[in-house]
């Protein structure tokens, strides 16, 4: 017996030190799963929050439900894993999720020091304040003295901080370890202002009490480039997360919606329509196999439109200016609009 | 084998045995080869856990506590900003920690020593609402408390420009804390400590007269009053011999807040008020047991040799009891001390929650769950070394 239980204590520490190599497998992994596993906020309306039927939703979402199409061509083959922000990049090493799509800000330390790498950019965001209407407030610069509620563990309680200190002002930092703590709090008035990145304020809004007492102040504080986060090292999957991303904004740019895309990609059945559209021919998977180069079938950019549509769709249907949140495109609107959002070509 | 056999034995050297089965020769065996075992577990654990982390491209070791932490905290002991280090920021975390449990040790020492007494009460009510009151808080989880005194106990009370006034408008209750003045301590205030100092001293001798002319007369001395007196005497005797050392410095109401004076942020009145309720509940049951324990017949015998009720409990009944209750006591210290990391749910910043941001901000999961762990492993070995030397004291010197 005693020999048994030695064995075994041997056998599982020789298994634990056989360290996984982080190379190219997170893609097999998920085909050999049946199902890719996603890392989400716990409730940030617009981005990713359960509705009414318990199903995920948001701009975040769309994502991964992006990946799974281009993958499986099936958007339901994702299961969504909520996150804090204290606990989100310990779930990504650690291999619980394959990709966090949450909100989170592309920085110089996380992309080195965590072992983990940002594959682009799907929200241009930035870090505002909200007060109550009745303190009269015009501008940030007049808070000095003020309670200001955090969470914790993000880039806000950094920019905070340095946004205060540069215009030596005083504030009373009050930090709770998850977002619904934070706006409880707010709302409660232990704090005058509360502060994350701008598109969380108009989300987190909507869970106050009486949402119309409040409002944004109009400074922007600091740069928070929100996107998707995958393992360093494991490229193969890097780059597919990278280029689904861009498929959506390619798609946007050359016309192709949810409504039209198989429509498009029967018309590329033509040779005369083909060589007419030569940008079209590459997205729909017509000419080349830039699928194959990224380790899915070549009809990719087909899947995720017609799944999950376009950059611009997905965003007036997430947080757009039809949706509670109301936010209007700009820096997320095509580079040819006016925005940031700029794909590299398809070839 | 006959007992014949048996008792010719004693006394005679051991029976010969052969080297593999002598139990010392075994014993030694086994034991170095479970220590070869645990030490080949940690060596696996640790250098496995370095594999994987630099396979990983993360960045390890404590390098980073020199860095700038850059995050703000609501509470702090020392002077502290956002362009000090993250280990100044877990220094921070520690002394918040170890103001919360030294005030929480005492304070439910003393609540839970009365609600004991109070459970043994003859009076019926007194009785009952120490039963109730035990009951009833030992049975609600402590993070589920600790919510309540804070949302629902503190922060309803108003914002800071309507606050609730106490003490001739001296100390202000609003839901951003208390506010009251704040001393501001002069050159000559050390004379001050100085006078407490000797009022202690003074009170010691006056102690040790007083013990050795009652042994020697029998006259008692009302040591306790004695040195109460001197204690609020000297002091302020100094204060207006020195010319008022100590000014206040008064809040003035700002844009949003108080500013200036002392304030106790509601976090940590929240955190207080439910871990020393949830401890001293159990406390009082601890010494409600340790003094149920002390034999009826000894505060008997207590009353047979003429001594008051009051003499009983203190010479008769307490010192035995707690030689019962320091043991579980010891727990309950630790428990407080440990419970205190529950502040996370409420913002507190003590140490847990300080260490937990600096692991977010920095993304070293290994070492700064390490520094928690060592650190409050610590503080619990330290506690518990203590509490061991005072029931060494306590306890039945057996002849």
């Amino acid at each position: 017996m005693t020999l048994r239980i030695a064995t075994f204590a041997t056998a599982a520490i020789l298994g634990l030190a056989v360290a996984q190599p982080a190379s190219a497998q997170t893609l097999r992994e998920i085909t050999t799963r049946g199902q890719l596993v996603c890392g989400v906020s716990q409730g940030l309306a617009g981005f990713s929050n359960p509705d009414a039927q318990g199903r995920w939703t948001g701009l975040d979402v769309d994502v991964c439900r992006a990946i799974a199409a281009a993958i499986f061509d099936d958007p339901t083959k994702v299961r969504f894993v909520p996150l804090s922000s204290a606990n989100r990049f310990t779930a990504l090493q650690s291999r619980e999720v394959d990709l966090l799509a949450r909100n989170s800000t592309w920085t110089l330390s996380r992309d080195t020091q965590l072992g983990l790498d940002f594959t682009g950019i799907n929200y241009y965001d930035g870090q505002a304040f909200m007060a109550r209407r009745s303190l009269r407030l015009s501008s940030a610069l007049e808070l000095g003295g003020a309670s200001v509620c955090i969470q914790t563990g993000t880039t806000t309680e950094l920019n905070a901080a340095d946004f205060f200190r540069a215009n030596n002002l005083r504030f009373e930092p009050v930090v709770f370890a998850t977002a619904d703590e934070t706006i409880k709090a707010y709302d409660s008035g232990r704090c005058d202002v509360f502060t994350t990145d701008a598109s969380g304020l108009y989300a987190e809004r909507l869970k106050l009490s009486a949402p119309n007492d409040h409002m944004v102040l109009p400074e922007i504080i600091s740069k928070e480039p929100l996107g998707p986060v995958v393992r360093h090292g494991d490229n193969q999957f890097a780059d597919l997360v990278r280029w689904v991303h861009f498929a959506m904004v390619t798609a946007e740019e050359i016309g192709v919606t949810q409504a039209n895309v198989a429509a498009k990609a029967a018309e590329m059945r033509n040779a005369e329509v083909r060589r007419r559209n030569p940008d079209l021919a590459r997205f729909v998977g017509a000419d080349g196999t830039f699928g194959e180069m990224l380790g899915v079938t070549n009809d990719w950019a087909v899947r995720i439109i017609r799944h999950v549509g376009n950059y611009g769709e997905s965003f007036e249907r997430n947080v757009g200016e039809r949706t509670p949140l109301g936010i209007r495109r700009g820096l997320n609107n095509l580079w040819t609009k006016g925005g940031l959002q700029y794909s590299p070509p398809i070839r | 084998m006959t007992l014949v056999d048996q008792a010719a034995r004693v006394g005679q050297a051991p029976p010969k045995v052969a080297f593999l089965n002598n139990p010392k020769v075994r014993g030694i065996f086994w034991q170095a080869l479970l220590l070869v075992f645990v030490v080949f577990i940690v060596w696996g654990a640790a250098s496995n856990a370095y594999e994987n982390l630099r396979a990983q491209n993360i960045a390890s070791g404590f390098g980073f506590l020199d860095n700038q932490a850059n995050f703000a905290l609501s509470q702090s002991l020392i002077p502290y900003t956002e362009t000090n280090s993250y280990g100044r920021a877990f220094i921070v975390g520690l002394l918040n920690t170890l103001l919360v449990a030294i005030i929480g040790i005492a304070a439910a020492s003393v609540i839970g020593f009365f609600v004991g007494l109070a459970r043994l009460a003859k009076n019926v009510l007194v009785r009952q609402l120490a039963t109730w009151y035990v009951e009833f808080i030992r049975n609600v989880p402590l993070v589920l408390q600790l919510v309540f005194w804070y949302t629902a106990v503190l922060q309803p009370l108003p914002n800071p420009r309507d606050s609730i006034a106490l003490f001739g408008g001296e100390v202000f209750l609003n839901n951003r804390g208390v506010v009251m003045p704040k001393p501001i301590f002069a050159d000559a205030a050390i004379w001050l400590v100085a006078a407490f100092a000797a009022a202690l001293v003074i009170g010691f001798i006056v102690k040790r007269w007083s013990a050795q002319r009652q042994a020697a007369t029998g006259q008692t001395f009302p040591v306790g009053w004695t040195t109460l007196g001197l204690l609020i005497a000297l002091p302020t005797i100094a204060f207006y011999a020195l010319g008022q050392p100590i000014s206040f410095e008064h809040p003035q109401l700002g844009r949003f807040n108080l500013s200036g004076g002392l304030r106790i942020i509601p976090e940590f009145v929240a955190l207080l008020l439910g871990l020393v309720l949830y401890t001293a509940a159990f406390i009082g049951e601890i010494v409600r047991a340790g003094i149920q324990a002390v034999h009826r017949g000894q505060t008997e015998a207590a009353s047979a040799l003429g001594l008051r009720s009051g003499h009983t409990t203190r010479f008769v009944v307490i010192p035995q009891a707690l030689r019962v209750i320091i043991p579980p006591l010891t727990s309950q210290f630790l428990n407080l001390t440990k419970n205190s990391t529950l502040a996370v749910a409420i913002g507190y910043p003590d140490l847990f929650l300080v260490t937990n941001t600096i692991n977010n901000q920095t993304g070293q999961a290994i070492e700064t769950v390490g520094m928690i762990m060592a650190t409050y492993l610590f503080l619990s070995l330290l506690t518990s070394g203590f509490m061991n030397w005072y029931n060494q004291r306590v306890a039945l010197v057996e002849r």
